[in-house]
């Protein structure tokens, strides 16, 4: 039970939630850049949320499923085609043995996710399948997919006949997941975020600033932070600080007066200013942006950022039972 | 001690923004009395210079508690009583470890300017101030296994350099005021670079995966 990469992608790592209880060693969580993608694809599959995923990026690879399998498309959209009949995301889909799945263009996103009904059969590191890309750890030998790899997948349970019996039409299965569970993607999204720490040093101008103009993703972007251009912020004074945790979605203020978003592969600790944290529920929206995608910021208080945890979980729970009772009504197209 | 969130999902208890050993016996005197009886809900703490941040899991802690009240509230009473009376545990007496190092010019790219910045006359003068001393493991934290360990000798501080170097090998013991560091795994970089260990500091197989902890001692001595 395996699948082959065809061709190598830009950048193609296996991805789970992450792993925990390490940060103290300096090792971060890493994980899913897009966790929401990650989650609803795993729920609809009937894996746990937290099965380890392909994360790639456009271009992608091809791949070839060396046996059949029963996977889903997730997060961005790169034009999917299963032997060139085209295959929607967010939706299960049958794969026979021989299959050939390539993407043709980048739609949207900038990091799409292929989950396998089952699971890839990755060895944990300290708890998670996640690729630590500086560590060498974790995911497929610590590092990037290339041409030639060949990953096992978990023994499907297609035979013994619950999958089989939902028509399959064109390999897709006629159910998604509910369109008001798919975060609203966009290449300049206004996001959410909490004051941080430092909040309070900047001055009511800077405050403006920082809520008033837009952002552009800079260049120099990648799995472990996104660097932000815009008009300079300034400190009311210049303040050192020691270094403490950080965390994914963390926004830094730099000495040059520009912004930087911590990301998945962040840093464990540092010394920059925490202006502001961006908060869960919109913290997917960013990780499908890339260079030169655009991005502004809206502050809410941390009781908003909490409710809307909660509501999405609620959300997610009637996908959850959708799956569990066979694909019901409420996940329905 | 100021309680602020970290995001979300985390919030950071500070002592006081000084790097000092006292600060950091009482952060490391948290991180035992977090982690010993957690509550519901924690996912872990991450002890750095003169603060703790800890990580909980928002939806296992409104599930059961008060609708009224944030998680962020709860999360923090929580820790605030049980850090309440918080003494600063007596150092136990903790082994020094031993870290050999290579002060070979191939190992130490910044030892001469250092020596020219700092007024000393010799590389080895800077050498000798370096090794005089016991270091104490402050955090770990940047890198995978990457230790922060103070502090040093004023004579020897310097600034970190303007612009990092791309490529610092493993091994390497850089400088940064009065910070010493050793890069765990090949890294960019901008510490000032005075010797290296072939010392192994990252233990992706063991549990801890790293040779140093917060709290230890260190003494550095001459391969």
């Amino acid at each position: 039970m395996s699948l082959t990469l065809l061709s190598n992608g830009i950048l193609t790592t296996v991805q789970d939630l992450g792993r925990y209880g390490a940060r103290r060693y300096g090792i971060n969580p890493g994980g899913a850049m897009d966790t929401k993608a990650v989650r609803l694809i795993n729920i609809l599959l009937g894996n746990d949320e937290n099965e380890a995923v392909l994360e790639m990026h456009y271009p992608a690879p091809q791949i070839r499923f060396d046996e059949d399998v029963i996977f889903s498309l997730g997060g961005g959209e790169f034009g999917a085609a299963l032997n060139d009949s085209p295959v929607g995301n967010w939706r299960p889909v049958f794969a026979r043995k021989g299959d050939v799945l390539k993407f043709a263009e980048k739609r949207s996103g900038t990091r799409c996710y292929l989950a396998l009904k089952g699971g890839f059969a990755t060895e944990k590191w300290l708890g998670s399948a996640a690729t630590n890309l500086k560590a060498r750890m974790g995911g497929y030998q610590g590092r990037a997919l290339k041409k030639d790899d060949i990953l096992e997948y978990s023994e499907q349970e297609t035979e013994d006949g619950s999958a089989r019996q939902i028509p399959v039409t064109d390999h897709q299965f006629p159910f998604r997941v509910s369109f008001n569970l798919v975060p609203r993607y966009s290449a300049f999204p206004t996001v959410r975020v909490i004051p941080g720490a430092e909040y309070e040093l900047l001055s009511e101008e800077t405050r403006r600033g920082f809520v008033e103009q837009s952002f552009k993703i800079g260049l120099q972007s990648d799995r472990m932070g996104f660097r932000l251009a815009g008009k300079p912020l300034k400190l009311e004074k210049p303040h050192e600080f020691i270094s403490s945790a950080v965390s994914f979605g963390t926004i830094q203020l730099l000495p040059d007066g520009q912004l930087i978003i911590l990301m998945a592969d962040h840093q464990t600790t540092g010394g920059y200013p925490r202006l502001a944290h961006i908060i869960s529920e919109d913290l997917p929206l960013v990780g499908q942006l890339g260079a030169n995608d655009g991005i502004g910021f809206h502050v809410v208080d941390i009781n908003q950022a909490e409710d809307l945890v909660l509501d999405f979980e609620r959300e997610l729970n009637f996908l959850k039972l959708g799956v569990n009772l066979g694909a019901p009504a409420s996940c329905r197209q | 001690m100021n309680i602020t969130p970290l995001g979300d999902n985390a919030l950071t208890v500070t002592f006081g923004n000084v790097i000092s050993p006292e600060l950091n016996d009482l952060v490391l005197a948290a991180d035992a009395v977090i982690n010993n009886s957690p509550f519901n809900g924690l996912i872990e703490t991450v002890p750095a210079y003169s603060s703790i941040s800890v990580f909980y899991d928002t939806r296992k802690i409104k599930a059961r508690m008060d609708k009224s009240s944030s998680s962020f509230e709860i999360a923090k009473a929580n820790i605030q009583s049980s850090l309440a009376g918080l003494v600063k545990v007596e150092n136990k007496e903790t082994e020094v470890i031993e870290i050999p190092i290579s002060f070979a010019p191939e190992d130490a790219p910044d030892l001469e300017l250092l020596a020219d910045e700092s007024g000393l006359t010799t590389a080895e003068q800077v050498i000798e101030i370096f090794l005089a001393q016991t270091y104490r493991v402050f955090m770990l934290g940047f890198l995978p296994g990457f230790s922060y360990l103070g502090e040093v000798d004023e004579r020897i501080a310097m600034a970190r350099k303007e612009s990092p170097r791309t490529l610092v090998p493993r091994g390497s013991i850089g400088i940064a005021g009065r910070q010493t560091g050793i890069y765990s795994l090949d890294s960019p970089g901008g510490w000032q670079i005075i010797g290296r260990t072939e010392m192994e500091m990252f233990l992706p197989g063991e549990d801890p995966p790293t040779r140093l902890q917060a709290g230890d001692q260190v003494r550095f001595i001459r391969f």
